[in-house]
Formats: structure tokens, C-alpha cells, sequence
């Protein structure tokens, strides 16, 4: 196996660079706002008081920390290395998005906004937003593709009995890309009152880094937990890369431990080699998106393409600055699964640990069906499970159905 | 290396007029159209026109501009059709300066200074990169610089304590945006507008000029006071779109476009 190398670089820099990627491509009247963020942010962070408060809602409120579990039987099915689940599916609304909702709410309110706007693709970010709206007495206001409307409908009632009000983008693939272009314009506009939760590691500086900071707590439990189970760090930890918040989040505890290889999977869609998928990192070129200089889905002309997943999650032609970074350091490896493998993961994880996935997360583990039986049985391979799959039922059983109907004859 | 006088400088040398500056999208609704209706935007009295090069993802435009990317890029118009486009404009002996409106994702696909060594080969005087706030500009300053060309810069309502800086960087003129928010007509404009130029004014020395947002004669008479030119995007884009379909058929092409430019002519004859 290849050695992973240590990154040694403290990212971003005073500009929002992670090495050649990040930045604040967004128009001047957005810069102002993006500036009283950074020093909110940083303000808040030194304040015992707002890190307490945040704590405690993740706490009492989240339900954190997540469990870390054992997948006894998934280990033995692949016969290969020990499999450990890091549980953010069971964090309150079923994703580890609530993480950096909450922690951007607070945010909003303790710089005095009372509405606060966000963009969601799968619906689980527009869902956590919803909820600390909810829970902090902010409105909401949720943009999210049409296309996503209509594959991710029970998050959209969700949203509304939540008491969000969800905002269809009709531009372009109306799906995340769109619904995160039509945020940004609202924004624009109303940026004197309204706090944009990005929900993802994407968009201007700060918000990949404030996402980020947000999320580590994922990787910093998990590092407590494998260290307290077994005395020692894992060999390999797997994550999905949508935006890539989930996969930072897991990531960046480990970073400076360089045995700890990382492994960051995209969606492929329906292959790598048609122009149906979600692998920004794998067939993408730099470019600009959404205020962030990345790896992108682009033609010749710098037109951004429409991305292809079945998970709505990962349908993104964009991918977070420092995934960018940590690509061309070589500290991460990045490879892609397709729709169909992540739908035999769905499966697989179902019958052996009794736990229904989210599609997003069924990438993770489509990867760790090839990984594990490659690694001995004393190599530890922890997953990112970033979200349940309840919202994903329809879906999965519109791909499924046919085939579950022939067997069931 | 040019040594030609830049136009747009060549134009606010005498500040005593005030200067329209229409905004029309390339290739909406068709690359000819866009000829035309350059001409036609000239003749109704347009000292500067700005040239919309389409983008998939117009984050800084409003429905109206984004409808016209949209067809625009259902032609397949890139940014050598832009730049071919700028020669064929030169070539008729158009003397107008010329601004082409771009985000930053193509130029850096196309190449910074390939683009700019394009620009000033196909005789364009600068461009207008709504994405790229200063913190962001340098490599693009640079390669302007080498071209003789200018690298407009924006600056908001929401600036603030940046307009300073902004005011002292600023090349060609300062594009001031009237209103919060993304491109469109809208009916009514800011309060405290006349204030936001004249503070503006006061930390630069170069031109401004104020758009997004203004749409009827009415609001350019409003401005004009606190400003060295006017723009006008949506208002126009819509009316091209009104006559989309008579713009692409040749034989009723000429008497669309010129009740576009009568339209145009209203707004320009409002300044002065
Ligand atoms: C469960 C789940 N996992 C992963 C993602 C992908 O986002 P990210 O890459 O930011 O973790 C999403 C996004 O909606 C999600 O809902």
C-alpha cells in the first residue's frame, strides 16, 4: 500500500487559499459580508460562552457524540479488514449536516440576523437548517433544485412542517448547482439581513473553513473512540465527497497522522466514462465556482457541466477548495463508485448490520466492499455512515423494485 | 504592446458630458443580431458599449440576463465568437470603446494572457469580471496593464470601508452598482444612492459610472447629476427579448432593431 504523506501546511491562509485553491470569487457586495463573517467567526470561537452554548446543543440537543460501530457481520462478509461505522446517521435529522447548521445558527444569531437562507441538494442540509431555525427562532428560507423537489419530496414536507419555506430553482440542471446560484443571488440582494448557512466545504472563504471547523468533531470523536476500543489509530478511514464536508470533517483530525491512509469517494454515476457522474476530483480541471477556485466539471469554453448521481447528495460538478489541496498534496485518494454499486452497498449494509444507509453514504461503503478484502484482519477501516437513509427509500426502491419483485416470485 | 490611446480613456478625457453605456448579452439572440444592434445602440447615442459574453452560471445576473446567456449559449457562443465579434466591429469602423462582460471562470480557461493579448489584438479597451473583486484581480491587472487595457472594478453600497481602496486601484472608471442585488430593471432605486456616488467620487480619480438596476429615462435623469456615465443592461436585454424572434428572421431584423434603438435613444437623450 502506497504511504500516505503527512500535510505539514496550516490551511487556509489570511486569503482563504488552501495551497492554489479557495478564495472569494464573489461580487463586491457580497465582500463586506464575507469579512464581518470571518471576524464573527473568529470572535465566537474565542468565546467560551458561544463554544459552550454550541456544545451543549450538540450535546442535548444533536444527540452527540455519535456512536462508533462495530460491523461484526459486514467484517466477516468481506473477510478483510475490522469495519468500524462512525454513526452520523443517528445525529438528530439523520445527517452529520446538522453539525455545521447549528453551528452557523448561532452564528446568525449572535451577529443580530433574524432570517437565515440556505441551499440543499438531498435536503438534508435544507432540513438542518429548517430545524435550528426552528429550535433558535429564525425564518428560513431553503433553495433547492427541481429536480431535487421532486426525488427528495419527503425532505421538502420536512422543510415546510419544519416551518421552512422551500424556494425552487428552475435554472439549469435544477439541482444543488442551481439551487446554490439562485442562494447566492437572493443573497446578494438581501445581504444586510439575512445569514447565508452554506452546507457544505464550498463557496467564498470563510465558509470552508468555518464548515470545516464545524465538522472536525466527526473525526475528533472518532479518533477518542478507536483509541479508547482498541488502543490504536485505524488503517484507513473512507468517507463520500459531495461537497466533501462530511469526508473534511472525518478527515482533518487525521491529517498530521500520516499511517492513517484517507480515502475520499465521489459519485461516478453511471460511469466514469460516460458523461453521467459526479467526479470532480477524478475528470474535473481548476475553475471557479460558486466564489471558490476547485476542481471542476467544465467543456473547453469554462461552461460548468451538469453532474450525474443517483444520491442527490453528491450531485455536485463542484468539490470543496481543500479536497483540491489535499488531492495534489497526495495526502487523500480519491476514486469513484457508480450508482449501481452504491445501490448494492444500500443492500448489503441493510442485510448485514440492519442499518439503511443514505445513498450518499452508501458510496463510502460501496468503496470499503473493495477495500476491506484487500487489507488483513488486523487492519482497522472506519466509514463515514454521514446520513440515514429514510429519505432515500423511493429512490432506492424505484432502482430496486424490478428486481426485488422478480425474486420475490 | 499597444500605444494607441485607450478608447474608454480617449472618451472620459472630457468629463463635461455624460456617457451612456448600454449593456447587450453576445449572440441573443443571434451573433448577427449583436452586430446590428451594436450599430444601432451606437446611433441612438452610446458612447461605450458593454458586450455580455454568456456563462452557464451568471451568479451576478438577474432572470432577464440569465434568460439571454441562455439563448445565447444555445447558439454556442464562446469567447472567440465574442472576439471575433469585437474585430468585425472595428473592421465596419466602429470607434466606439468597447467593454466585453465576463465572469472568470472562461478567462481562466481560455488563458489570463491569452485573453487580454486577444482583447487588445481584436480591439476591445477592457472588461468587466463581476466575480473578481480586487483581492482576487492581480494576475488579471497585470496582464491588462501589458495590453494597455483596464480591468474595470465594482464597487457597492455595501463597500464601505473598502471603497477607498477600491477608488485608488481603480483603472478605466469605477462601475458603481445602484442597488444591492443581481442585475434587473427595477422600479424604484436606493435613497441614499446620490450619497453612495458622491462618496465614491470623492476617493477616486478616475470616471464612474452607475448600473444594475436603472430602466426608465426617468432614473437616468435621477443619477446623472452624481455620475460620469450611465449603464443600462436588463432594460434593453428585455426589449431584444420582446423582439427575439423578429431579430433572427432577416427580413424583419431592421425594423426590430430600430425600435430597439428608438427604445435606447430615449434612456441616452435622458443624459444630457
Ligand atoms: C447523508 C449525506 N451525506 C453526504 C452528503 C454530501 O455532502 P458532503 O460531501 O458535504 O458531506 C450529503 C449532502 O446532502 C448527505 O445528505
Amino acid at each position: 500500500m502506497k504511504e500516505a504523506v503527512a500535510a505539514t501546511r496550516v490551511v487556509p491562509d489570511k486569503n482563504g487559499r488552501f495551497g492554489a485553491f479557495g478564495g472569494k470569487f464573489v461580487p463586491e457586495t457580497l465582500m463586506n459580508a464575507l469579512t464581518e463573517l470571518e471576524a464573527a467567526f473568529a470572535e465566537a470561537m474565542q468565546d467560551p460562552a458561544f463554544r459552550e452554548e454550541l456544545n451543549g446543543l450538540l450535546r442535548e440537543y444533536a444527540g452527540r457524540p455519535t456512536p462508533l460501530t462495530y460491523a461484526e457481520r459486514l467484517t466477516e462478509e468481506l473477510g478483510g479488514a475490522r469495519i468500524y461505522l462512525k454513526r452520523e446517521d443517528l445525529n438528530h435529522t439523520g445527517a452529520h449536516k446538522l453539525n455545521n447548521a447549528l453551528g452557523q445558527g448561532l452564528l446568525a444569531k449572535r451577529m443580530g440576523k433574524k432570517s437565515i437562507i440556505a441551499e440543499t441538494g438531498a435536503g438534508q442540509h435544507g432540513v438542518a437548517s429548517a430545524t435550528v431555525a426552528a429550535k433558535l427562532g429564525l425564518s428560513c428560507k431553503v433553495f433547492m433544485g427541481e429536480e431535487d423537489i421532486r426525488r427528495q419530496s419527503l425532505n421538502v414536507f420536512r422543510m415546510n412542517l419544519l416551518g421552512a419555506e422551500v424556494v425552487p430553482a428552475v435554472s439549469g440542471s435544477r439541482t444543488l448547482k442551481d439551487a446554490t446560484n439562485e442562494a447566492i443571488r437572493y443573497w446578494v440582494s438581501n445581504v444586510e439581513e439575512t445569514f447565508y448557512v452554506i452546507g457544505s466545504v464550498v463557496g467564498p472563504h470563510p465558509y470552508p473553513y468555518i464548515v470545516r471547523e464545524f465538522q472536525k468533531i466527526i473525526g475528533e470523536e472518532t479518533r477518542a473512540q478507536i483509541l479508547q476500543m482498541l488502543g490504536k489509530l485505524p488503517d484507513e478511514i473512507i468517507a463520500c465527497v459531495g461537497g466533501g464536508s462530511n469526508a473534511i470533517g472525518m478527515f482533518y483530525p487525521f491529517i498530521s497522522d500520516g499511517q492513517v491512509a484517507l480515502r475520499g469517494v465521489e459519485a461516478a454515476g453511471r460511469g466514469v466514462d460516460t458523461d453521467k457522474h459526479a467526479a470532480t476530483l477524478s475528470l474535473g480541471r481548476p475553475g471557479v465556482i460558486h466564489g471558490s477556485l476547485t476542481y471542476l466539471l467544465q467543456d473547453e469554453h469554462g461552461q460548468v457541466q451538469e453532474a450525474h448521481s443517483i444520491s442527490a447528495g453528491l450531485d455536485y460538478p463542484g468539490v470543496g477548495p481543500e479536497h483540491a489541496y489535499l488531492k495534489d498534496s497526495g495526502r487523500v485518494t480519491y476514486t469513484s463508485v457508480t450508482d449501481e454499486e452504491a445501490l448494492a452497498a444500500v443492500q448489503m449494509l441493510c442485510r448485514t448490520e440492519g442499518i439503511i444507509p443514505a445513498l450518499e453514504s452508501a458510496h463510502a461503503i460501496a468503496e470499503a466492499m473493495k477495500r476491506a478484502p484487500q487489507m488483513s484482519k488486523d487492519e482497522i477501516l472506519v466509514i463515514c455512515l454521514s446520513g440515514r437513509g429514510d429519505k432515500d427509500v423511493l429512490t432506492i426502491q424505484d432502482a430496486l423494485g424490478s428486481k426485488e419483485e422478480g425474486k420475490q416470485q | 504592446m499597444t500605444t494607441a490611446v485607450n478608447r474608454i480613456d480617449k472618451l472620459f478625457a472630457d468629463r463635461s458630458r455624460k456617457r451612456f453605456i448600454p449593456y447587450i448579452t453576445v449572440g441573443d439572440p443571434t451573433l448577427e443580431a449583436t452586430y446590428q444592434l451594436a450599430h444601432a445602440l451606437v446611433e441612438a447615442g452610446a458612447d461605450l458599449l458593454e458586450l455580455g459574453i454568456p456563462y452557464s452560471d451568471p451568479l451576478a445576473d438577474g432572470p432577464t440576463i440569465q434568460r439571454a446567456s441562455q439563448r445565447a449559449l444555445e447558439n454556442g457562443v464562446s469567447i472567440g465568437d465574442a472576439l471575433q465579434l469585437v474585430a468585425r466591429l472595428r473592421k465596419s469602423g466602429m470607434e466606439a470603446a468597447l467593454v466585453l462582460f465576463t465572469y472568470i471562470n472562461p478567462v481562466m480557461q481560455y488563458g489570463i494572457d491569452r485573453f487580454f493579448s486577444d482583447l487588445a489584438k481584436y480591439g476591445a479597451d477592457g472588461v468587466v469580471i463581476p466575480d473578481l473583486p480586487v483581492e482576487e484581480n492581480g494576475l488579471a491587472v497585470e496582464a491588462a496593464r501589458k495590453y494597455g487595457l483596464h480591468v474595470i472594478s465594482l464597487v457597492a453600497p455595501t463597500s464601505e470601508s473598502r471603497i477607498k481602496s477600491i477608488g485608488e486601484q481603480a483603472s478605466g472608471f469605477l462601475y458603481c452598482v445602484s442597488s444591492l442585488g443581481v442585475t434587473g430593471a427595477r422600479e424604484s432605486l436606493r435613497d441614499d444612492l446620490s450619497e453612495f456616488l458622491e462618496r465614491v467620487k470623492a476617493s477616486t480619480a478616475v470616471p464612474t459610472a452607475v448600473g444594475f438596476g436603472i430602466s426608465t429615462p426617468q432614473q437616468v435623469k435621477a443619477v446623472a447629476p452624481h455620475t460620469d456615465g450611465v449603464i443600462v443592461g436588463s432594460a434593453i436585454v428585455r426589449e431584444i427579448e420582446k423582439h427575439a424572434e423578429q431579430l433572427k428572421d432577416p427580413v424583419q431584423s431592421p425594423e426590430a432593431v430600430e425600435k430597439i434603438k428608438t427604445f435606447v435613444h430615449q434612456l441616452a437623450s435622458a443624459l444630457q
